[in-house]
């Protein structure tokens, strides 16, 4: 890196925001309190599918307090309906992939028709929130029920019930992608296996649900809207085009946002509504979401199924892999393709795969729409693509570690290109890595061979330990762009102004310490200013592990940009040539002569326009510059997880005894940060594979939809978590960083389930869905499975 | 989740709780810990016109030892049953089940009494109450009366309290010093309902032979529930894994545990008999002379 870089970057820095946080100073949705401010709730349907005859407000009106109510009838014409996705496809991928892309257009509120048991159906207005939840009891809705769709499987045959008769058939899109030949590689191949995977529907459960605060003004605004958001600006650009408004006079803020986790990445109806009955009312509106309406109006994840055949060879070399996939997508689709694809751009993980056949389709059901969620079909692709690598292992008779060193891309390949279209358009191109030291590392620090040996004595006394690995890359920093505004303020301060909008990451302290380290300061001397629609005009918005690669590299370029500019204003001012000059300590000096400078207040005060002005010639007055960083594709952080579990026979249950992350992100900004998303991201991985499951019944209605039902690991379920760290530069960037918010919850699923059947190996029990409830361990346990060599499974799939 | 309207009495004296009690009748809930009753106002899925909380009585608040026993007040906190020195020397067992109950935050809030009235049929405490044959005292109109803990579990959240009356306090026999005892449960998560659990208390006579065995079962049936025909079939036999283990079939007649997300009836049926059998060799291993 070039500039005048004083070691702050990677340092393990206690983030600046934590104290703040934790003594209960931040500021959330549900903390914004402003005089003569209403109370917003919204009625939800209790059907999974049905007609809407008629709505009766009349009880609810009567109700003291309640001051306005609307239905679908009401803003019909008034508030225009959401896209049909909110995701941006590059024209590149467009016309390689040619996916089949169709969806219908969710309204803020439902007209003539209900989709999913939550849908807003109507929403009420009143004194406080009391009163307002006393109104949506009382508003009467007739319904007609009809034929709820659950089943995927079921919503693709012929005769299946229409969740929106607009259209044909229940596909919401489709692709194929194909690398080599598939078909013919499994047909020749000396071994081959078939099976099928399910990865359940779960959810991201962040502590703050959502929530908006919509206010007037202040002057010159026409709206102020805070939002539990990720992206401030989507948000700003929803309300704008659907209520038909000025964007730039509408500001959006994304306060302190307790955990996003991808649900968050796009708009709701109440972003668009709560501000739509603030102008109606001339009075600031609140809505904070509570918990029960979160599981029913809070995008799901996951939810997919997998049939999938895979080829090797005697030494366990994957020869090809053809899948085909559901992914149930809920009632609609604002995320598009994104997990759906991410989880086929995912599927060959670290692993040379010289034939390739991905088929994905995303299927309309009557439940809550289907969007990322932290690791966004990552975790889905690395549960299927890492049981068929211990299944290989079982098959040939060797070490899981071993079939994996055999089909790892090597260091030497890199950048390897592995034969595919990432969703940026770009090829799918490993940047950097060294996947077998990654993997070697991770397992001196089970300290494998050890572990293996007390497996085996373990069994003597009837107890099971299991070792369960799971390898993932992982693409992040994705585009399309992220900005950052890097200015030096008149008190002679730096300030950077980025798109990103941080839910609990750290952002303040990771882009002050690589702003610290660019203009040789120290940290706490650099404001970071974010989540707010004023601060910049373009923002992408934080997901995607991509605010240290996107952002961070924007305030980087941003910096050397207005490094120019004051090396020239300071040249000038110094009568000096600006290469003689160097940046540090606040200040601008000839190099071997420190006497000779002049500090960034100065130079701020000398930047100014008008009489004080001491600006050269032809140079424009203020020290601040603006830059977007536009990738030129993905950065690939790869990990290796291994955990370490006991398994009760008699009862079921699996006790984690141990869970290492041996982990690669390239440089790293700040490694206790760095520890704190990964074992964020694990305890939520943990969730997925042994605890957390969203469950329809037949009729489409929701079982777990509290606390009591839906199960969060808590401190009690997650182990401690061992971190392992590489860090191979991604070349990509100037910073040589990549992108972990997600990574840490991609791989616990296929690890945990590896290690489960590698526990029960002796009873030949096999784990293809999840979560392990201490009731499926012992149903798997009961399983007599016959499992053939080189048997293929029929295709069970009928995809269109 | 706000609750719907209700107008709320905190009477300062049990008196004056049977008294709002008495006004309003069966439109009134009382609220103890409320830790079952706050989130199921707050989902609405209970309207009660009236609240009576009783956390301003602080005369149901105690620990007694009692000549051959101990007395708990029914608004006793369950975090101070769990410290309690003189609930460890004389009723272990209360201590060891006390760990089980949700989390210390809830155990802070949650009392003795609410959660054996609530009397839902997961919870830790009405399987102690009927395995150390309690008594419950409990005010009413009519006076004062007291249930032994076998009448007292009526039904799904259904206990022998009159709609006029108050749980007062819950007596407990003290252990006697031989004797062997053992709460194990499998739940989902640390701190959740037990998917099946199991407390026992055992004791062997001079012989060796099993002279007492109570087996209280909870989580596999509408009530917490005891394993009577298990209990006879192992009294006065000599402890032995395999009389255990053939014993532990009758488990089956008690039990008739509900299948929801968490697990099927099969499952709770057959880990209620693991346990059960974990338990006892457990207990046995407690009494200090039991080796099977």
């Amino acid at each position: 890196m070039t500039g005048t870089a004083s070691g702050f970057i990677g340092q393990s820095m206690k983030p600046r925001e934590a104290t703040r946080l934790l003594k209960g100073g931040g500021v959330y949705v549900a903390d914004i309190h402003l005089p003569n401010i209403v109370h917003a709730a919204v009625l939800r349907s209790t059907h999974a599918h049905a007609r809407i005859l008629n709505i009766d407000v009349n009880n609810a009106l009567r109700l003291d307090g309640v001051i306005l109510v609307l239905t679908g009838r009401d803003i019909a014409g008034q508030i225009l309906p959401f896209p049909d996705s909110f995701e941006i496809h590059p024209a590149s991928w467009l016309e390689n992939v040619k996916p089949v892309l169709k969806g219908p257009r969710p309204t803020v509120l439902a007209q003539g028709k209900v989709h999913y048991v939550g849908e807003p159906v109507a929403i009420v207005v009143a004194e406080d929130r009391y009163i307002a939840e006393d109104a949506v009891d009382a508003i009467f809705v007739e319904y007609e029920e009809l034929p709820a769709v659950v089943d995927p499987e079921e919503a693709l045959r012929p005769d299946a019930t229409l969740v929106h008769q607009e259209f044909d058939d229940n596909v919401m899109f489709h692709f194929n992608i194909k690398k080599g030949d598939a078909d013919r590689a499994i047909r020749d191949a000396p071994h081959k296996l078939g099976e099928r995977f399910r990865h359940h529907r779960y959810c991201g459960a962040p502590m703050e649900c959502r929530g908006v605060v919509a206010s007037p003004g202040p002057k010159p605004e026409l709206l102020t809207v805070w939002s539990s958001t990720q992206v401030p600006h989507s948000v700003r650009r929803q309300i704008a085009v659907q209520l038909g408004l000025i964007e730039d006079r509408i500001r959006v803020i994304a306060p302190n946002v307790g955990g996003g986790f991808g649900p968050k990445v796009f708009v709701y109806p109440e972003e668009i509504l709560v501000p739509y009955l603030t102008l109606q009312l001339g009075r600031p509106v609140k809505w904070v979401e509570d918990r029960r309406e979160h599981f029913i109006s809070t995008a799901h994840g996951r939810d997919q199924v997998h049939d999938v055949e895979i080829a090797f060879d005697e030494e366990g070399r994957i020869l090809g892999l053809r899948d085909r996939f559901l992914l149930d997508n809920g009632a609609y689709n604002p995320m598009g393709v994104t997990d759906a694809y991410n989880t086929a751009a995912h599927l060959q993980g670290p692993y040379k795969i010289p034939n390739l056949s991905i088929t994905g389709t995303c299927v309309a059901t009557n439940k809550v729409p289907n969007a990322p969620y932290r690791g966004a079909g990552r975790p889905e692709a690395v549960f299927v693509i890492e049981r068929c690598l211990d299944l290989i292992a079982k098959r040939l008779e060797l070490d899981p570690a071993e079939v994996r060193l055999r089909n790892f891309v090597q260091p030497e390949d890199m950048p390897y290109n592995a034969g595919i279209l990432y969703r940026d358009g770009q090829p799918v191109c490993y940047d950097s890595g060294n996947y077998p030291e990654t993997l070697q590392r991770a397992l001196d620090a089970v300290n494998y061979a050890s572990l293996r040996r007390e497996q085996k004595a373990l069994r003597q006394q009837k107890r099971y330990l299991g070792i369960g690995i799971g390898c993932y890359v992982e693409g992040t920093g994705v585009g399309s762009f992220e900005g950052a505004k890097v200015q030096i303020d008149s008190s002679g301060h730096i300030i950077a102004s980025t798109g990103a909008s941080a839910h609990g990451q750290g952002h303040e302290t990771i882009f002050s310490q690589i702003a610290a380290d660019l203009w040789g300061v120290d940290p706490n001397q650099v404001t970071i200013i974010e989540g707010d629609t004023n601060c910049i005009p373009y923002g992408g918005g934080t997901f995607g592990s991509r605010s240290t690669v996107n952002a961070g590299t924007a305030i980087f370029e941003a910096s050397a940009r207005l490094k120019e500019k004051i090396l020239k204003l300071a040249a000038h001012l110094l009568e000096a040539n600006p290469a003689d000059l160097e940046i540090g300590q606040e200040k601008v000096s000839v190099r071997g002569l420190p006497q000779r400078a002049v500090s960034f207040r100065e130079l701020a005060r000398a930047a100014v326009p008008g009489w004080a002005s001491q600006l050269p010639e032809a140079m424009e007055p203020g020290l601040e510059t603006t830059f977007y960083y536009v990738p030129p594709t993905v950065t690939w952080a790869n990990a290796i997880h291994i955990a370490v579990i006991e398994v009760d026979i008699e009862t079921g249950k699996i006790e984690l005894r141990d869970y290492v992350v041996s982990h690669d992100s390239g440089r790293l900004v700040n490694p206790m940060l760095v520890d704190g998303q990964i074992h964020g991201g694990v305890a939520q991985g943990i969730g997925g594979a042994l605890y957390e499951e969203l469950v329809y019944d037949q009729d489409g209605q929701i079982l777990t939809s509290t606390f009591m039902n839906y199960l969060i690991p808590g401190s009690m379920e997650v182990p401690k978590i061992r971190t392992v760290h590489l860090e191979s530069p991604s070349p990509l960037n100037p910073l040589g960083v990549k992108g972990l918010g997600e990574g840490g919850a991609i791989a616990p699923p296929a690890a945990i389930a590896n290690a489960l059947v590698d526990a029960l190996s002796l009873f030949n029990v096999e784990v293809n869905e999840l979560p392990l409830k201490p009731d499926r361990v012992l149903q798997l346990l009961g399983k007599d499975r016959d499992r053939s060599k080189g048997k293929i499974l029929e295709p069970n799939l009928n995809l269109p | 989740m706000k609750p719907a309207p209700f107008e709320y009495v905190a009477p300062e004296s049990l008196q004056a709780a049977l008294e709002a009690l008495g006004r309003h009748g069966s439109d009134a809930k009382i609220l103890a810990g409320g830790q079952s009753l706050m989130p199921l106002l707050n989902l609405r899925l209970l309207k009660p016109s009236v609240i009576i909380d009783l956390n301003q009585i602080d005369e149901l608040s105690y620990i007694v030892e009692l000549p051959a026993g101990l007395s708990i007040g029914a608004m006793t906190r369950q975090s101070k049953i769990e410290d309690s020195e003189l609930i460890r020397r004389r009723c272990p067992l209360i201590s060891e089940a006390t760990k089980h109950i949700g989390h210390v935050a809830i155990r802070h809030r949650g009392t003795v009494g609410g959660s054996l009235v609530h009397a839902d049929p997961s919870a830790e405490l009405p399987a102690v109450a009927l395995a150390l044959d309690a008594n419950f005292q409990v005010v009413g109109s009519r006076g004062i009366r007291t249930i032994p803990a076998q009448q007292f579990f009526l039904d799904y959240l259904t206990t022998a309290i009159g709609p006029d009356e108050i749980l007062k306090e819950i007596t407990f026999p003290a252990m006697q010093p031989n004797t062997g005892y053992a709460v194990l449960e499998v739940a989902r998560r640390h701190g959740d309902f037990a998917l099946a659990g199991v407390v026992t208390v055992l004791n062997l006579d001079a012989g060796g032979k099993i002279a007492d065995v109570r087996i209280a079962l909870f989580g596999v049936a509408l009530t917490a529930v005891r394993a009577l025909k298990m209990e006879a079939a192992l009294k006065d036999h000599r402890p032995d894994l395999n009389i255990i283990r053939e014993a532990s079939a009758l488990l089956d007649e008690v039990t008739d545990p509900p299948s929801d997300i968490h697990a099927s009836a099969e499952y709770r049926k057959k880990v209620t008999a693991i346990l059960t059998v974990r338990a006892l060799e457990r207990a046995l291993s407690r009494c200090g002379k039991g080796e099977i």
